[in-house]
């Protein structure tokens, strides 16, 4: 949703050649920076799928996500950068945290955590990122998009970013939503349905109170997971 | 050369309020604790009534070993207090105390978002300092904090989203401005819910389930000695002057009072805060602690739905009056 909402306030912006008004070879400061950030979050990124210590990868992805944050701040996204870390940093890389330090969280390298499917992983990412980079390179090519320079204020800013998101991009909005609430529903049905199954394995062996206390957390984990 | 000086004098004073107002409300702790249980708290240190019982705290502190254990994950061990630490600095920067731009640290667009996203980074530093402590304790500690903030992130989310509602803005300064005085019923609930929700974050009784004295020592700041620690408590009492310095700018009309937002607005601000913070203090004196299962369902049966009739309150009431 943040990826599309980037793109609807870019093609807001005015738009106008990038060789005409702006040189490649006279970089902004901005400009740089954006190149610095973006190495970092790069390097973060590598570092998080390639270090053997599971909670030391989750604070990598955190470094990832935040310099992420960063670089839709310098493009002047600020709502969207906020919400990045809100969300991600926030919200998933705690809950991510909280997987870890349940299950499984020594300190130290953990061998037995690495992965057979090394290659295909790699294929897979290696094959995303061309599309990726392919797809908004074609978009875009040598098109300069103004930042800072549009009716509301800033294109980005919260302003901007709600007008064009409930006006004309209302749509997929909606259907998003939708989306995200057939995923709630599915994740309680599913977790619904383990319940009754375990609870009927364990009702003969298991006697008394002790399933019933099983049920009831289950159940209220299942309303944890819904409301969020 | 004047706006770099501007933006360091606006810098200076947030950081010396950042140090200051934190030690205040801990000195108000002692000696409102205290009295409420008949006794007379610290009087010895300063002099008067003993003011400097907290810097005498703070030399003692500075004075100790800084251990860090053996079977500890060394670097993130010691990064975790700066984590816990900095985010709150942050937030300060954003809470406007008075209106115009002079009287805040830095003018957000998106102010709402920028604080609550920052407070919520806050608490990797406890789960980092659970996790690499290698204590059971620590560690249980570190699953209850995390456990507790995914519990209370998403009514104040909402609160704060019915404000934001009501004010048509989502820049702290701009919803102050928009404040009129019959928005204290009408997001009374919602006003309720926040602060709840930001005592459960910070980690404070009667929501201090995380760090549990009786049951798991200190939770995830167990093995944590000397500056370190110290720099723990600050970050919790920090978070007691962002969590009021927010309620008073969000719900409670910031520097709006009986006789106008001129001239001594930002006493207003600070009044409104002060009576906060007092609050903050009495629930610690008055209620026991609650169980982790009270506690998640406290949050999810009672706080996420009172958030959510507020906001549909705030739209239909919004929707009236245009």
């Amino acid at each position: 949703m943040t990826l599309a909402a980037a793109t609807v306030t870019a093609a807001h912006a005015t738009t106008t050649t990038a060789a005409e008004t702006h040189g490649f070879l006279s970089p902004t400061g901005v400009e740089i920076a954006f190149l610095l950030v973006g190495l970092v979050t790069f390097g973060a990124a590598i570092v998080t799928v390639t270090t053997k210590q599971l909670v030391h990868a989750a604070l990598w992805l955190v470094v990832t996500l935040g310099g992420l944050a960063v670089e839709y701040l310098l493009l002047t996204a600020e709502f969207i950068a906020w919400v990045q870390v809100l969300i991600y940093v926030g919200s998933v890389v705690v809950l991510l945290l909280f997987g870890l330090m349940l299950t499984r969280a020594p300190i130290g390298r953990s061998p037995d955590a690495d992965s057979g499917n090394r290659w295909a992983a790699l294929t897979v990412a290696v094959a995303a990122a061309a599309a990726l980079v392919w797809v908004v390179v074609d978009a875009f090519r040598t098109t300069w998009i103004d930042l800072g320079d549009t009716a509301g204020g800033a294109a980005g800013s919260t302003a901007v970013t709600g007008a064009s998101l409930f006006q004309s991009w209302v749509l997929p909005f909606e259907a998003l939503s939708v989306l995200l609430l057939a995923a709630l529903v599915g994740a309680i049905v599913l977790s619904r349905k383990t319940k009754t199954t375990a609870a009927a394995a364990t009702t003969p062996s298991v006697p008394g109170t002790r399933s019933d206390k099983a049920d009831q957390a289950d159940a209220d984990q299942a309303d944890k997971e819904g409301a969020r | 050369m004047n706006d770099a000086l501007d933006v360091a004098l606006r810098l200076v004073i947030v950081f010396v309020v950042f140090l200051t107002f934190p030690l205040i409300v801990g000195q108000t702790e002692h000696k409102v604790m205290a009295h409420m249980q008949g006794r007379l708290g610290p009087m010895y240190a300063g002099g008067f009534h003993g003011w400097a019982q907290l810097v005498a705290d703070g030399v003692k502190f500075a004075q100790k070993e800084d251990i860090v254990p053996t079977g500890a994950d060394r670097r993130i061990f010691q990064l975790a207090p700066a984590v816990a630490l900095l985010p709150y600095l942050l937030v300060l920067l954003a809470i406007p105390i008075g209106p115009g731009e002079g009287a805040v640290g830095e003018v957000i667009d998106a102010g709402i978002f920028f604080v609550l996203a920052v407070m919520g980074v806050g608490v990797l530093g406890s789960l980092m300092a659970g996790w690499a402590s290698a204590n059971k304790f620590s560690l249980l500690g570190g699953l209850r904090t995390a456990a507790q903030l995914l519990a209370y992130e998403l009514p104040m989310l909402l609160t704060a989203a019915s404000v934001a509602m009501a004010a048509g803005t989502v820049s702290l300064p701009g919803i102050v401005d928009a404040f009129e005085w019959w928005w204290l019923p009408w997001q009374i609930v919602g006003a309720i819910v926040f602060f709840v929700a930001g005592l459960a974050e910070l980690q404070r009784p009667p929501f201090d389930m995380p760090v549990a004295d009786s049951e798991i020592i200190f939770g995830a700041y167990t093995e944590y000695t000397g500056l370190r620690f110290a720099l723990f408590l600050l970050a919790e009492y920090a978070g007691i002057v962002v969590l009021c310095g927010l309620t008073t700018v969000l719900f409670l009309g910031g520097w709006h009072g009986p006789w106008g937002a001129d001239g001594l607005g930002w006493v207003w601000t600070l009044l409104k805060a002060a009576v906060l913070a007092f609050v903050v203090i009495w629930l610690r004196v008055t209620y026991p602690r609650l169980r982790e299962d009270q506690l998640q369902k406290l949050s999810w049966t009672l706080l996420v739905p009172l958030s959510l009739a507020q906001i549909a309150l705030t739209g239909i009431v919004k929707v009236v009056i245009q």
